[in-house]
């Protein structure tokens, strides 16, 4: 005999379960935490050591890496001298909240004001996994291209700031920065876009001023 | 693309909800995916075949994804509209401070299962 059950249950409840439990603990613990969306090589790791330099004065920080198999990121940055936790997702093209619950837990959260993730390389499936963050940034590197809000549109919708890094490259590619600002705006109205380049440093002042306010308020 | 794990997922639920009914054979799923999330109907349907064979309790069934058009509400003039992924603006008063309020869906609606005789007669 046939027999409907209803169910109305999220398909993704186990991770947005892990994902506000995190959200809480790292709100008693003061600690601000940033996902990191963006393809790979458009410069994730430059601009997480670019913002570590800006900010490492105010702020302790520490980096969680995620790839799919290296820990070359995760070296760089510890060169740099801050803590970073290495999570290889052994070939899964996006991070979930259970991943980061066990790199938090080798982390000591009391200590801390800021949480970088570097997100695996990819447009299109971290933009649907909460990991339990304050905010979702990505990062679009110039050249990649200005139409990328019209093949990605996702995640430009879920980030609360967009970054355009390579600023530096705009006179070799023809990249068209109008065209660009307007299809973000149209995706994500009140979204700010901040052009950096994060190997020479241009731009990241107004980036990490944003950030910093963020933190400072997580931690009232 | 990460709808095998989605679907995996989907098949953990429902087994377990089908088990708990006392069903012996899992006969259909159905799902509400919002388009902006970034979920594709078709690899859904690939998903859910691959993991449905050769297991005998999914053997044969079907998969239902309803689609959610995305819809906002104006936060300005409080009016709400439909729009596509890539326009989230007022078209009442052309404000850009709007919520989404549909279309970033990812749930299991219902399952039909298959009860056995003998707990018909119950
Ligand atoms: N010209 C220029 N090059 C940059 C800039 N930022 C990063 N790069 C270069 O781009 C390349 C990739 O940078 P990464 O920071 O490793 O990029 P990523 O996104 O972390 O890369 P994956 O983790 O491998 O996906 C490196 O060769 C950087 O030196 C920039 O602002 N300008
Ligand atoms: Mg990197
Ligand atoms: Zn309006």
């Amino acid at each position: 005999m046939a027999k409907h059950i209803d169910m109305k249950q999220p398909i993704l409840d186990k991770n947005d379960a892990i994902a506000s439990e995190l959200r809480a603990r790292f709100a008693e613990a003061g600690v601000f935490v940033l996902d990191l969306l963006a393809s790979p090589g458009s410069g994730k790791t430059s601009t997480i050591l670019a913002t570590i330099d800006a900010l490492r004065d105010e702020f302790n920080i520490a980096v969680i890496e995620g790839d799919i198999a290296s820990s070359v990121d995760a070296e760089k940055i510890k060169a740099q001298g801050t803590a970073a936790v290495q999570i290889n997702t052994g070939g899964a093209c996006h991070l979930e909240s259970a991943m980061i619950r066990r790199a938090v837990d080798v982390l000591d959260l009391d200590r801390l004001d800021l949480i970088i993730i570097e997100n695996v390389g990819n447009l299109v499936c971290p933009t649907d996994f909460d990991l339990g963050e304050n905010a979702k940034v990505m990062i679009l590197s110039v050249p990649e291209g200005h139409d990328k809000p019209l093949k990605y549109p996702g995640v430009f919708q879920v980030s609360d700031a967009v970054i355009l890094n390579k600023a530096d490259t705009m006179p070799v590619f023809d990249f068209d920065e109008e065209e660009f600002v307007s299809s973000v705006k149209q995706l994500n109205p009140r979204v700010p876009i901040f052009k950096i380049s994060a190997t020479k440093g241009d731009g990241v002042d107004a980036w990490t001023a944003w950030l910093a306010d963020r933190i400072r308020a997580a931690q009232l | 693309m990460h709808e095998l794990g989605i679907m995996t997922g989907v098949m953990d639920s429902a087994r377990t909800a089908a088990e708990g009914a006392g069903a012996q054979r899992l006969l259909g799923v159905t799902l509400s995916v919002g388009e902006m999330t970034e979920a594709i109907e078709d690899a859904l349907q690939f998903a859910f075949e691959a993991l449905c064979e050769g297991d005998p309790f999914f053997e044969g069934a079907t998969l239902t994804v309803n689609m959610i058009a995305p819809k906002s509400r104006c936060l300005e003039c409080g009016c709400e509209f439909a729009h596509d992924r890539f326009h989230m603006f007022c078209p009442a008063c052309d404000s850009f401070a709007t919520q989404l309020i549909a279309g970033r869906e990812l749930q299991i609606d219902s399952i039909e299962v298959d009860l056995p005789d003998d707990e018909e007669q119950r």
